[in-house]
């Protein structure tokens, strides 16, 4: 654990989130996007180290230039599809300041030189982005036109695949991966698919510099990223901090946990469970022992007299009920995984019984057109293994988190 | 020798009936997946697709003698267009129809990863349809209609084919009855015209 | 090589456990599963490896470089 001292400078900070709402703020506030070619928003990206936001964490800027040289005319797309029930970032960064993210989504066009652009975000930031456009259309800010697109509000309708299928008009469903999208994505062209949070990073390190994105974060881990902070805290919201923020200090900014905390879900419904520990560097670095990654920024604290077990076995039930659909081992196991897991949970214990959720959790993984299976299973399994004591209570008839005995 | 080809004509019509069937009944037994007919899975399906280029040699033997026969007086554009024929032009018709479907079932069959899987499904599904095409295409024209040896051997064809069917359509069918079904979630369907909105 | 399996379209007919028993078992609902997590085809399982991505009935097999 090494990584706790070397996270230093991860505090709760506000950049893509700070500022007046509207195009005449952000204008003033942050002036015109600099005139930019390929080659300089590709170096840019891979000086400040940005990576998406997605939850992928892959880096930015060799995205951008793989894209730039798959050859023939490329597509971007801002996604801002957000099926995770627990994120809120992507709707916030859309309601407050969605300037930086079409300015980032114009840097991406340029960087990519693409000849079209795409906004895929829920149905109900729609309208206004439409009004948006216009008005920036109007003051001569997207030298590329942006066509929107309405994302269904489902689990998987914001992976890569199924955003680009999505734009096809095929139905927002993944696919198979043995044809990239880089290479082929929109009506067949190189695609380039990213965040809207990563966007809005792009468009502030446009005008601030690499140099000035490198002061917030960890060395390895630069920059700040959006975490949405719920369950048991006074004030549920989005917050912004850089990479490495103690856990602590992201609970205190949500006002502080209602009651004693009993472990963290990070990264999401695809994420995993640490400890409540205030002292937990938010990184990748930091979370990678506990099978965790700060994923798209999802905080879930759980209250120390709630079963995990039972939270976990609800959310692997919920993700059973999303898939796409496609996908044998997906659509069976699945369902099968969490309903394996909500015997245990309610204590209805066979033998054998954990084994076969660890079972079941290793047989799905690695065998779907998207990593919907791999990511519900990382929940069940890092369960298994947070909530470990709670486990052998359970298959006695008993719960640990809710009798009171922590 | 136009006797000879005769008999060839007939006895080789006859043939390509019963292994249709038999392709019939090996291609929904490859479907289920189960070992059928205590074969491996992989044997079933590849005798069904050796029986069936089978049939197409025995159609073809069909047809070119009839080429010759002075009875027949089959044209070579018999062999493609369908109710043209001199002799018994409705039940000749339904030969060359079903030979057209069967074609058609082989050669998307033979180019099955140039045509991609659905294309290939699609074409295979006209099986269900040429096969009876078949039948009854032996039973109307064939001068050995009448016999009964052709009226054995088209019920047990078709028993064949019907307890085959039987068994696709039952519920035991499936090798694993309680997976659930492959289909795409009804909410990440598009059901607005694609959703799409256009700023201009 | 590698062999890939497309899980949008594989109906786990069983087809290529049968063919390609040394690379693959059946999971409970009969869909493939590559028994190394990863598809690496060894030289001597090369040709049986063509054999069952040819007679896959979905076409959910493919050979992949790599």
């Amino acid at each position: 654990m090494t990584s706790v001292a070397e996270a230093p400078t991860g505090r709760v900070e506000q950049r893509l989130l700070d500022g007046e709402v509207g195009l005449d703020a952000h204008l003033a506030r942050h002036g015109r996007l600099p005139i930019l070619d390929s080659s300089q928003i590709i170096g840019m990206a891979r000086d400040a180290g940005l990576t998406g936001r997605g939850g992928a964490g892959f880096p930015v800027w060799r995205k951008l230039s793989a894209v730039a040289q798959a050859g023939g005319a490329a597509v971007v797309v801002a996604n801002a599809a957000e099926g995770e029930p627990a994120s809120r970032k992507d709707r916030a960064l859309l309601a407050y300041q969605p300037n930086l993210v079409l300015d980032g989504l114009q840097l991406a066009a340029a960087a990519t030189r693409a000849k079209a652009a795409h906004l895929y975000a829920p149905k109900a930031a729609l309208p206004a982005l439409r009004r948006l456009l216009v008005a920036r259309r109007t003051a001569g800010l997207d030298r590329l036109e942006v066509t929107l697109h309405a994302a269904p509000d489902a689990f998987v309708s914001g992976e890569e695949s199924a955003v680009v299928s999505a734009i096809n008009g095929t139905g927002a469903v993944p696919a198979d991966k043995r044809i990239r999208i880089i290479q082929a994505g929109v009506g067949g062209a190189p695609t380039l698919v990213q965040n809207v949070e990563t966007l809005a990073h792009l468009a502030l390190i446009a005008r601030y510099g690499a140099g000035w994105f490198l002061t917030a974060g960890t060395a390895d881990e630069p920059g700040t990223f959006l975490a949405t902070v719920s369950g048991a805290v006074r004030r549920p919201g989005v917050i912004e901090a850089g990479y490495g923020v103690p856990l602590g200090d992201l609970i205190a900014a949500a006002g502080g946990a209602t009651m004693p905390l009993q472990a963290v879900l990070i990264g999401g419904y695809h994420g995993g469970w640490v400890p409540a520990d205030p002292a937990l560097p938010v990184s990748r670095r930091a979370l990678e022992p506990f099978g965790a990654s700060p994923g798209a920024g999802v905080v879930v604290a759980l209250p120390a007299n709630a079963c995990g077990l039972g939270e976990t076995a609800r959310i692997a039930g919920y993700l059973a009920d999303q898939v796409a659909g496609q996908c044998g081992p997906c659509i069976n196991g699945l369902p099968r995984m969490a309903a394996t897991l909500a015997d245990l949970a309610a204590r209805r214990p066979r033998p054998g019984l954990p084994a076969e959720v660890e079972r079941l959790a290793r047989l799905v993984s690695g065998r779907g057109a998207c990593r919907h299976p791999d990511g519900t299973a990382r929940l069940v399994l890092s369960a298994m293994r947070a909530f470990e004591a709670d486990v052998v209570a359970h298959l006695h008839g008993r719960c640990l988190a809710t009798e009171g005995h922590r | 020798m136009t006797e000879a080809l005769w008999y060839f004509a007939r006895g080789s019509g006859v043939i390509s009936l019963v292994l249709l069937t038999v392709v019939v009944a090996l291609g929904i037994g490859s479907r289920s997946g189960k070992p059928a007919f205590g074969l491996p899975r992989f044997a079933v399906s590849m005798l069904h697709r050796n029986a069936a280029l089978l049939a197409v040699v025995f159609l073809a033997g069909h047809i070119v003698s009839l080429l010759f026969d002075p009875y027949a007086q089959l044209r070579l554009v018999d062999f493609v267009l369908p109710f043209v024929g001199n002799y018994r032009p409705f039940w000749q018709g339904l030969g060359t129809l079903g030979f057209d479907l069967m074609i058609a079932i082989v050669v998307t069959s033979l180019l099955r990863n140039r045509i991609g899987a659905r294309a290939w499904r699609a074409v295979h599904w006209l099986a269900y349809l040429s096969w009876p095409i078949a039948l009854a295409h032996g039973l109307g024209t064939g001068s050995d209609n009448g016999t009964w040896w052709l009226w054995a051997i088209s019920i047990a064809c078709t028993a064949v084919v019907v307890v085959a069917v039987g068994w696709r359509l039952s519920t035991g069918f499936s090798r694993f009855p309680a997976r659930a079904d492959r289909e795409v979630a009804a909410r990440l369907r598009q059901p607005e015209a694609k959703q799409l909105e256009e700023v201009r | 090589m590698r062999l890939h399996i497309d899980w949008t379209a594989c109906d786990g007919r069983g087809v290529c456990t049968e063919l390609l028993e040394e690379m693959l078992t059946e999971d409970d609902w009969g869909y493939p599963v590559l028994r190394d997590g990863k598809g690496e085809i060894p030289r001597a399982l090369d040709g049986a490896a063509r054999r069952a991505v040819d007679r896959c009935p979905r076409l959910a097999l493919k050979l992949t470089q790599q």
